[in-house]
């Protein structure tokens, strides 16, 4: 099996203003995680600079450079809903390709839809539990460089959760297809879509094959980075 | 000696369950516990209590304003409803899914009366987690294994 010969080491940024949720959360991944409280220190730490939104270009804090496999957040919190946060993290060049998990304690189906449409790769309910947890380990390979893995989970609510390559990208692609026909008013970030699905497309070949080049993530040297308040 | 002190630990437990102050979400913060994080129960509960607390004593001082502000309560009793729920405390969850509705409907009374419902759940699950935690060190200290619960959701 493939994941027996990667060292799991990956990082995942959790966001949520509950810090018990956060604690929860850090233990169920039970690998080093990073966490912050807010939307907006997110993609802070992500690395987002407001003035160039359009396209992010990371300005780190420090020489380090962080590497970030997945990013799991709570829907509700004050100032920018998870949702928010990642339709921010989808509009960024670098950072969509970072699986996005979305938690919340509300069983809302048009949020939980429109999540997915946006291009969450998992929705759960809260309280997360082992079960959830075990499901995002597909979605974290995917962004690891070495051979590709298949995803051991099939979920009917998750369309990128595909056997086969092809299928995958077909599927993103509908995914993305169905999110334009939504976004009728903004079409820059239409455009910005239908290039990213092409880029899709080729990052997913790319990243099995190896680091892609055009990653310019920055990455820490090691461990725990907690900013919560 | 811990023989004893298990079989109490696991009526104590059995008896939560049924009575509903604990649910199976307990179970799971217990089965993260492991050898580099014993003490990752105790945290958890302990960030419960003090989160709580605040929130508590925030209704309090919001419910007790001359414009009562709803969407402040809201929020908070959201924030208590998804702890208590994160812990497994179910029927501090349950007294603020109520307290949640006597909100939408803006009743300062009905809030009070919630309140208050809230907080004596509170109060119960808090002594009870206590007890169960001394009961955790008083085994490991006899040199015992905390027994595994089993998922009672």
């Amino acid at each position: 099996m493939g994941l027996a010969t990667v060292e799991a080491q990956f990082h995942v940024l959790a966001v949520d203003d509950s810090l018990i949720d956060r604690k929860l959360i850090e233990m169920l991944l039970k690998k080093t995680s990073y966490q912050v409280d807010s939307g907006s220190k997110a993609l802070e730490f992500l690395g987002w600079n407001d003035e160039n939104s359009n396209e992010a270009f990371f300005s780190p804090k420090t020489n380090q450079e962080v590497e970030v496999n997945l990013i799991i957040t709570d829907y509700c919190m004050p100032g920018m809903t998870g949702y928010d946060l990642l339709k921010k993290i989808k509009e960024s060049a670098v950072l969509r390709d970072i699986p996005v998990v979305i938690m919340s304690s509300e069983n809302v189906p048009s949020r939980i839809n429109r999540c997915l449409e946006e291009g969450a790769d998992e929705f759960f309910l809260k309280p997360v539990r082992l079960a959830d947890v075990n499901k995002l380990k597909p979605h974290i390979m995917k962004t690891k460089t070495k051979e590709s893995q298949k995803p051991e989970n099939q979920d009917d609510n998750d369309e990128e959760n595909q056997e086969s390559e092809e299928n995958n990208n077909s599927t993103s692609n509908k995914q993305v297809e169905e999110t334009q026909d939504q976004l009728q008013s903004e079409s820059p970030s239409q455009q910005q879509q239908t290039a990213s699905s092409n880029n899709n497309n080729s990052k997913r070949k790319s990243m099995d094959e190896g680091v892609s080049p055009d990653r310019t993530r920055p990455r820490y040297n090691n461990g725990l980075t907690v900013m919560s308040n | 000696m811990e023989v004893q002190l298990q079989r109490s630990y696991l009526e104590y437990c059995n008896a939560l369950f049924r009575e509903g102050f604990l649910d199976g979400q307990f179970v799971q913060l217990q089965m993260l516990r492991d050898d580099s994080n014993p003490d990752f129960v105790m945290e958890v509960v302990i960030l419960f209590f003090e989160d709580s607390q605040r929130i508590l004593n925030e209704l309090s001082k919001t419910l007790d304003e001359q414009n009562v502000d709803f969407k402040k309560i809201d929020a908070n009793v959201h924030q208590l409803k998804g702890s208590s729920s994160s812990i497994g405390a179910q029927r501090v969850r349950n007294a603020c899914i109520a307290f949640r509705s006597f909100c939408d409907a803006q009743d300062v009374e009905s809030c009070l009366r919630c309140l208050q419902q809230v907080q004596q759940e509170y109060l119960l699950v808090k002594s009870k987690l206590e007890a169960l935690l001394r009961l955790e060190q008083q085994i490991v200290a006899a040199g015992g294994v905390v027994p595994t619960l089993n998922d009672f959701s």
